[in-house]
């Protein structure tokens, strides 16, 4: 109670003095995925970047794709600052004149010395985009539930561990998982995925279970179902379901086989306000310490070499070293595949529409 | 069923899909309606044993009559319940949707109140600092950031439309109003279009014209979509209007202004204001639109609830639903109040 | 009679016709004016969108916006075997001046995602070529473009751009009654993995019918109620039809997904009282069963207000009169009492008919992967897929529809007979 009165004598005073609140010239509006991952970002970027230059981030949330930016860069007012988009939306919308064009010679050269265009991963610097991280599609299960789950064809074996599975709401990256169950190689996948017969072989392993899917379409909803027991087995991005773990305790395995690995970048809509400060917050949060840092908050891999021997290990629990749980970890990466932008641009507008037809009938 | 109409449509040859399609809309809204009637004639004839009870009524008209109170209660229970349920749920401990044990045997550990707390804190840059904790939750808490900008909308709209509406409600009324049925329908089809085609094309147009992901844009759409309640509502407190009043008035003098401000204005001034509430409410529930047209900076309170429950449901959306219901039957004192009032100024008998 | 006044009739000679005609049409331009600033407000707030996004449906220039010159050079191609190699060098010419725009809605990637929609898998054949493009110089242009990519020498390619040169076109019509180009131009029907369209509004009418139906038979028995019982008592047990009526849409669908859902308030009393096992929980949310209960409970007001505000104003004698004539019960009730209120059930039926068949919030949220009907297909293609010109001629086709149903019902019962409360 005393606390309340407190606080309300010292918002009369604030109040007296108070101005309409309005943002500076200098703020920048950074949108991400939300969740776990938009938190990373907050302690890893956001708040350094605040503390060198006294400019403040402020972070939105999204569920990804180009519908918005299009919307906002059509529409002559653009909001948002920087966006985080996974490479095949990087590369479309570079490809739809709907993003900036990025200057990579201004990006910091590696902690180590190493020029910025051999630091980074190959991919991670695209025409409109410099990338930060490395993500992954993984399946999970909760250990306290269900024991011995053995490689992604269990993810599609009702008749070994019953009960209901989930699935993200869309063809990619189902698609890819129905086909490394039915037994493709992940080398194989897309050039399978590319004949109207790898189609349907791949529809068809999705068929063995779709009666039992729940279809979820935000990052943040798998560990949740998995948690509230609406699913035995759900995919998820990993970083979320490693936080999950280690900070909620619950008791869920990631299954890192046929994992489906992506990049994530920063691009910035065209027209976009402030992109000078905007820029510095690029190159700010893509150094090789600010990766870094990152990854001591969410096992996402960092995109810059210089930036792998550096990750430490989990903020809240200094005895949990995080290297082993990224996507790129070798122990984690013996059945991967990369999620390929080129096959997604073509094909995902035809892909989608028969998945939309498949899932109503 | 929808195999064989399905079947019969691509028989025919789709060039002709559109009047196939009508046709079948119409088909369908006839048969439902005849299926309806047919099935009332069947099980509706107790119904006129509700109306006065005889001392002589049989055991088995006893038995209908019985049976017509359960079903009628249980469709009321139906339309009542979950609108009330969700308080008790709303301060639940646990971070489920449903009744806990300890909910049940009444113990008072599990019931708490934090996710109304939550609602202020959610979003908040230090929830337990003292020193600036009003200004931090005033700015920064989604739900309040959410709450400023659903009344901030919907007082604008409510203003705008009752204004315009009641205009047109005016001239509507009006025994001389050329083309009277087509400008009605005209004003009254923002209710009917589905909301996604109204919010695409708004949105298609508005970005075109450099409005949409702004405070104008959402708000010429709220109030769009809140002018048929205003109209319809002003209409029906002037249609037991009696002209000779405004006659009267001017036979005494009165000029034109004189005449709405002293006679016509406190007449359907309920009209008036339940019409402005009809359009506040549509405008604080509207979503669609929202989600088209509105960017994050303008996110409402609907908007927020919709990606609260598509993503992470947890009971604090049921604290935002029990104090939206709270304000619902605010409301609707209000209106009753006002419909009261109306009824008695125009002279009406109650009921 | 009023008294004549002499000196307005001095200086007013007309014959007394003609003011009166006069007056009236002042009469008549006041009302109008009244109405004029809304009029006005909703041409430009809704009825001038609506009617760009019947334009959007017919009109997309990505090809022609893209390359210019190409669009009207291909014009003449007779569509036999391949364009001539001087369509070929305006093209490549074209398409090296395209890849330097970076102007939005002009870049190669527009025109690109345009020809992807009819030809899957040939986007990345545009963005490629046309970075390839600036390096030819000099002819022949035809064996050099296909050197970069054999799929130019695909004659379907150039039939499609061909196609979507015009800037008027029926293909996205095409595509929302699925229906599709084949490999020679003709219209024929889609594979049937990829249909969609059509199943699914016959489904969303479908719904829509059920729903209706449903909503009938519950408003009835209520609404009847309602109107004979004595006021005081009539009016709170209104409340319970008003509340909801007032109450938020969403608060209302996240009220039925805490009481449906697995783990939720039915399922768990269910198991408490041993009707089902705890692993037997039934699934009754996030599928048709959950539309069709949200829905329900969310448009059944829209049927018991009109049902009630029609029983209201039956006469109860007539039934008396009938019932004391020796009618039997049943049949006094079918010819004496249902038919009086045939106006109510109408009026309810096309108002519940038409706002469901345009639902999106309640299936979106509660329908699970049964929710898809036609209104989320419009918005998923608004605001996912973006293929904007497609969505659109879904959304005018739904607008036919309820255009349509929206005509009927002003010609049965007239829209300004609607009442709220």
């Amino acid at each position: 109670m005393n606390k309340i009165i407190k606080k309300t004598l010292i918002a009369a005073a604030v109040a007296t003095t108070m101005v309409a609140g309005s943002a500076q010239a200098e703020d920048i509006t950074v949108v991400s995925w939300g969740g776990a991952y938009t938190k990373s970002q907050v302690e890893a970027y956001h708040k350094p970047w605040n503390g060198y230059t006294g400019n403040t981030v402020i972070s939105e949330d999204y569920n990804g794709g180009l519908a918005e930016i299009k919307a906002q860069v059509e529409a002559g007012n653009v909001t948002w600052n920087l966006v985080d988009v996974e490479l095949s939306d990087a590369v479309r919308g570079c490809d739809e004149g709907i993003l900036e064009v990025m200057d990579h010679s201004v990006l910091p050269d590696g902690a180590n010395g190493v020029p910025a265009a051999e630091d980074f991963l190959p991919g991670a610097l695209a025409e409109c985009a410099v990338g930060n991280i490395v993500w992954s599609t993984v399946f999970i299960h909760d250990e306290s539930k269900i024991q011995g789950v053995d490689g992604l064809k269990d993810f599609f074996d009702l008749g070994k561990f019953p009960g209901k599975r989930g699935l993200r709401k869309g063809a990619k990256p189902n698609l890819e998982l129905a086909l490394m169950a039915d037994g493709v190689e992940p080398a194989d996948v897309y050039e399978v995925l590319s004949t109207e017969a790898g189609i349907d072989r791949a529809f068809a392993k999705l068929d063995t279970i779709k009666d039992s899917t729940v279809w979820w379409e935000s990052g943040a909803q798998p560990p949740q179902l998995l948690a509230d027991g609406e699913v035995v087995m759900t995919t998820a991005y990993n970083g979320r379901v490693f936080n999950a773990i280690a900070s909620e305790g619950k008791p869920f395995v990631i299954n890192w086989d046929g994992q489906v690995w992506d990049l994530d970048l920063w691009v910035i809509p065209k027209g976009a306000p402030n992109q000078e400060a905007t820029m510095d917050f690029v190159k700010f949060s893509t150094s090789t310490k600010a990766l870094a840092d990152q990854a001591s908050w969410i096992p996402y891999g960092p995109l810059r070499k210089s930036s792998f021997g550096l990750v430490s290990s989990f903020h809240s629990d200094p005895s949990l070293d995080m290297a082993p749980h990224m996507p790129t970890a070798p122990a984690n990466f013996t059945r991967a595949l990369q999620n390929d932008f080129e096959f997604w641009a073509d094909n995902s507008d035809q892909l989608n529409e028969r998945f939309n037809a498949w899932l109503t009938k | 069923m929808i195999n064989f109409l399905q079947k019969s449509i691509n028989n025919k040859g789709r060039a002709y899909f559109f009047l196939a399609l009508a046709t079948l809309s119409v088909v369908l809204l006839t048969g439902t309606m005849k299926a309806a009637v047919g099935f009332l004639l069947i099980f509706g004839t107790p119904l006129y044993f509700m109306e006065k009870m005889h001392d002589y009524s049989t055991t088995g008209e006893r038995f209908t009559r019985y049976v017509f109170l359960v079903i009628s209660a249980s469709v009321l229970i139906f339309l009542i319940a979950p609108v009330l349920i969700i308080m008790p749920l709303s301060f639940n401990a646990e971070p489920y949707f449903t009744f806990t044990d300890g909910m049940l045997s009444f113990d008072s550990e599990a019931y708490s109140a934090r996710w109304y707390l939550d609602i202020l804190h959610n979003g908040m840059k230090a929830p337990e600092a003292i020193e600036g904790w009003w200004s931090d939750m005033w700015n920064n808490a989604q739900w309040v950031r959410a709450a400023r900008n659903s009344f901030f909308i919907a007082t604008v709209s409510a203003i705008i439309a009752t204004t315009l509406g009641t205009l047109a409600a005016l001239g509507l009324s009006r025994p001389e109003m050329p083309q009277r049925a087509l400008i009605t329908s005209l004003l009254i089809s923002p209710m009917i279009v589905p909301l996604v085609i109204t919010a695409t094309g708004m949105f298609f147009f508005y970005s075109s014209i450099g409005i949409a992901k702004t405070y104008t844009g959402v708000i010429l759409a709220h109030v769009t979509l809140g002018v048929p309640f205003v109209i319809i509502t002003v209409t029906a407190t002037l249609s037991g209007f009696d002209m000779s009043l405004v006659r009267a008035s001017q036979n005494m003098g009165a000029n034109g202004w004189t005449t709405f401000r002293r006679i016509i204005m406190p007449l359907i001034l309920p009209g008036m204001i339940s019409g402005a509430l009809f359009a506040f409410i549509t405008s604080l529930d509207e979503v669609v639109a929202v989600l088209f047209i509105a960017d994050v900076e303008q996110r409402t309170i609907p908007r927020q609830m919709f990606s609260g429950i598509r993503e992470q449901i947890s009971p604090t959306i049921l604290a935002v639903a029990s104090i939206l219901v709270v304000m619902s039957v605010a409301l609707l004192t209000v209106l009753e109040l006002l419909r009261r009032r109306s009824e008695k100024l125009r002279g009406m008998s109650p009921g | 009679m009023t008294t004549a006044n002499p000196s307005i009739d001095q200086a007013n000679t007309l014959p007394l016709k003609e003011k009166l005609a006069k007056t009236t049409a002042i009469q008549r331009r006041r009302a109008f004016l009244l109405t004029l600033p809304l009029v006005l407000f909703l041409l430009i707030s809704f009825v001038f969108p609506i009617g760009q996004m019947l334009f959007n449906s017919i009109h997309n220039n990505k090809v022609s916006a893209v390359v210019p010159d190409f669009a009207t050079a291909i014009q003449q191609w007779d569509g036999q075997g391949l364009p001539s190699e001087a369509t070929f060098e305006i093209f490549v010419k074209d398409l090296a001046k395209a890849k330097k725009v970076r102007e939005v809605g002009r870049t190669v990637g527009n025109m690109a995602t345009r020809i992807n929609y009819e030809m899957p898998g040939s986007r990345s054949l545009f963005t490629k070529s046309a970075r390839k493009a600036g390096k030819i110089k000099q002819g022949p242009y035809k064996e050099a473009l296909i050197k970069i990519d054999k799929k130019w020498a695909n004659p379907q390619v150039w039939l499609t751009l061909q196609r979507a040169s015009h800037d008027i076109s029926p293909s996205f019509y095409v595509a929302a009654m699925d229906l599709k180009y084949n490999e020679t131009g003709e219209v024929v029907e889609a594979d049937e993995l990829y249909q969609i369209y059509l199943d699914n509004f016959i489904k969303t009418l479908w719904l829509a019918a059920l729903i209706t139906f449903i909503c009938v038979l519950l408003a009835y028995p209520v609404a009847y109620l309602l109107s004979v019982l004595p006021l005081r008592q009539s009016n709170l047990l209104m409340i319970m039809v008003l509340l909801p009526f007032w109450t938020s849409l969403l608060v209302r669908t996240t009220a039925w997904i805490a009481i449906l859902q697995t783990e939720g308030v039915i399922n768990d009393l269910l198991v408490y009282f041993g009707v089902i096992g705890d692993d037997g929980r039934i699934q009754m949310i996030y599928n048709q069963t959950g539309t069709i209960i949200a829905m329900v409970h969310i448009l059944l007001p829209f049927m018991i207000l009109p049902l009630y505000s029609v029983m209201k104003t039956i006469q109860p004698t007539y039934m008396r009169a009938a019932l004391s004539m020796g009618s039997k019960p049943f049949y006094a009730y079918r010819r004496v009492y249902l038919p009086q209120t045939i106006p109510g059930l109408a009026a309810g039926t096309l108002l519940v008919f038409i706002l469901a068949i345009g639902y999106y919030i309640t299936p979106a949220l509660v329908g699970g992967q049964d929710g898809l009907l036609i209104s989320n297909l419009i918005a998923y293609h608004i605001q996912k897929s973006l293929n904007w010109s497609l969505g659109a001629a879904l959304g005018t086709m739904l607008l036919v529809v309820v255009l349509l149903l929206y005509w009927v019902y002003n010609k049965l019962i007239g829209i300004d007979k609607l009442k709220f409360g």
